[in-house]
């Protein structure tokens, strides 16, 4: 049997400090060729460390990692050689220009020179940069220098693409751009690990999710299944013309199909002012009556809207709470 | 010869193995063509500051002292002797400073703001080879920099400077080991200094480095001070300035080579371990 692009065994990552911190705390997680893998959670979950830890970058305390069956911790050089990494923030060569920046960083896989300036050629008209690409790095947008750091992180033909957050901070379009991209890499043969906090990302991008909350893994499955398994059916967000008090609540949580409530995530005034509850509940039948004479005799219902189950549902019944925080 | 055997294909027929990454010396060569291309993009700021500095001191203390009578030393024999004595410390300074500003600058914002490292850090070798790749460029930076300011020390002074290579195999020991040593405090700084405390740095580490670095005088004229003569020992650029001093100008009396030769490579061998850690430590976890 081939090694898998991917395979990470018991990792324990602690960093030393009063107290210590253990930013991953046991986690298992392989990757199969071809795979479109995705670490979905919060911020501080322990994505981050863990894509360190693949990098060769954060020693594991304990555990084993393992990228085409070679030893991350004891041959760095030679795992290196075939990992592609764009992390989370900006880390283009200021000094160089765009071509530049693809043109040595082959030089620094050991291309020849002619082999290098062909292929900067070839990602610059593959990741639409030509135009700039004698421009300096701090002068193009976000989604450009996103897109600059991916075709870098590519251009040795690495077989396994490492992204940290890759389209945090770009705007919808370049998202969907970026999501396009990657897809076409895998479908070329690479696989790719990407960590994310946004759950359409995972949703529409992800062959499988591993959702990661407190340095452990809870679930790995494709999103389908997951939302199948684990997720409400449905969720009802609830608007009221004042701030829901208890009674409220109690007399939701006691619908027989309902599984959560809790505040809606706080809108774009960033006000969370018990005025808009999530209700998760695990069968859409009958519930919308159901919430509107539960609410009647205790409050007055303003709004209501019914949306089918996210992975967003499923990280509530698995961690109990939502992800953006 | 090497682009033959790194062209190979990947063993045929086992799809998934991992390629052997490039040799060292291979990725070492890339990391340097960078730098070299940075270097030519920024050759006129690199002549800029390599010059600026001696070439208003050697204005000022051998064109325009002894022109206004202002002299150092007695009369015309005191002036002359004086410009001899400067001019291999000011090539030290051009020598040893590379370093700062070739490694040091750019590598502590780097490290502590851009991030800008990141990918020549996962090039496929072990991060010292990264950090090295940085010493060795900085230490030929180092000698480019004596070679380019040598000559205009020699033009300005008003009076001769007498230069003469009396041992080349001395020149061929301590210009080397003067340009490591360079590379290696530029390192050591750029891990140890924060990119706000580079101001710092200069007030607290590259001031005193000057004016107590035997720079200006022999350090064997410093015997009429024991104790500034020994506080200075610590000073590397000392090391450098009498080591050009045994190399140019043998009739100004200077350090047993013996002693430049130990304490150039000695004190550059002790920063290295101690910059390569800081390296590891400021990039892997």
């Amino acid at each position: 049997m081939l090694p898998a692009p991917l395979e990470l065994t018991d990792v324990i990552k602690r960093f030393p400090g009063s107290p210590p911190v253990t930013a991953v705390d046991g986690i298992s997680l392989a990757a199969a060729e071809q795979e479109i893998l995705g670490l979905l959670g919060p911020n501080g979950a322990g994505k981050s460390t863990s894509i360190g830890i693949i990098t060769t970058r954060v020693r594991p305390t304990e555990g084993d990692v393992r990228v085409f069956g070679v030893d991350a911790v004891r041959d760095p050089a030679r795992v290196k050689a075939s990992l592609g990494v764009v992390q989370q923030t900006n880390t283009l060569d200021r000094s160089l220009t765009l071509r530049e920046n693809l043109y040595y960083h082959c030089r620094y896989f050991g291309m020849g020179a002619s082999a290098s300036h062909r292929r900067s050629d070839e990602l610059l008209e593959r990741f639409r940069l030509s135009d700039r690409r004698d421009a300096m790095p701090q002068t193009i947008s976000g989604g450009m220098a996103q897109r600059l750091q991916i075709a870098r992180a590519v251009a040795h033909r690495p077989a396994l693409l490492l992204l940290d957050e890759p389209t945090a901070g770009l705007d919808p379009q370049s998202r969907i751009a970026l999501w396009e991209l990657v897809g076409e890499l895998r479908d070329e043969g690479m696989t790719v690990l990407l960590s994310t906090h946004y759950m359409e990302e995972a949703d529409a991008l992800c062959d499988r999710v591993a959702i990661i909350d407190h340095g452990r893994i809870l679930v790995v499955d494709a999103p389908s299944a997951l939302k199948r398994d684990y997720g409400a059916d449905v969720i009802i967000d609830v608007g009221l013309a004042a701030p829901a008090d208890e009674v409220v609540r109690r007399a939701l949580r006691g619908l027989p199909t309902v599984t959560l409530v809790e505040d809606a995530p706080a809108g774009l005034d960033g006000r969370r002012d018990g005025t808009a509850l999530r209700v998760a509940a695990s069968s859409s039948d009958g519930i919308v009556g159901a919430i509107v004479a539960a609410v009647a005799p205790h409050a007055t219902l303003r709004d209501l809207s019914v949306s089918d189950t996210t992975l967003e549902s499923v990280f509530i019944s698995m961690t109990g709470r939502e992800l953006r925080e | 010869m090497s682009d033959i055997i790194d062209a190979q294909p990947a063993t045929e027929g086992v799809a998934r193995e991992l390629p052997a990454p490039p040799s060292v010396r291979r990725v070492m060569y890339g990391l340097a063509l960078r730098d070299l291309r940075v270097l030519r993009r920024d050759w006129a700021e690199f002549i800029t500051r390599t010059l600026m500095q001696p070439l208003l001191f050697i204005f000022v203390f051998a064109f325009v002292f002894p022109r206004i009578g202002q002299t150092i030393g007695t009369g015309a024999v005191g002036a002359a002797a004086f410009a001899t004595v400067l001019v291999p410390g000011l090539v030290a300074i051009a020598v040893l400073f590379q370093g700062i500003t070739a490694i040091a600058l750019p590598l502590s914002t780097e490290l502590g703001g851009t991030r800008e490292i990141e990918d020549r850090i996962m090039a496929p070798v072990h991060v010292n080879i990264v950090a090295i790749e940085k010493v060795l460029f900085a230490a030929v930076q180092a000698v480019v920099a004596g070679i380019v300011v040598l000559p205009i020390l020699l033009i300005i002074p008003d009076t001769p400077v007498r230069l003469s290579l009396a041992d080349p195999l001395l020149a061929l020991i301590v210009i080397p080991g003067a340009a490591l040593l360079s590379g290696a405090i530029g390192l050591a700084l750029g891990v140890t200094v924060e990119p706000r405390q580079i101001g710092l740095m200069f007030s607290v580490v590259i001031l005193p480095l000057t004016f107590l670095g035997a720079v200006y005088y022999p350090w064997a004229a410093l015997e009429a001070i024991p104790w500034l003569q020994m506080i200075v020992l610590a000073n590397p650029l000392v090391y450098v300035s009498e080591g050009l001093r045994a190399v140019l100008t043998p009739e100004v009396p200077a350090m047993s080579s013996w002693v430049i030769i130990t304490a150039l490579y000695g004190y550059s061998a002790v920063l290295l371990v101690y910059a390569l850690r800081g390296f590891a430590r400021r990039t892997l976890s």
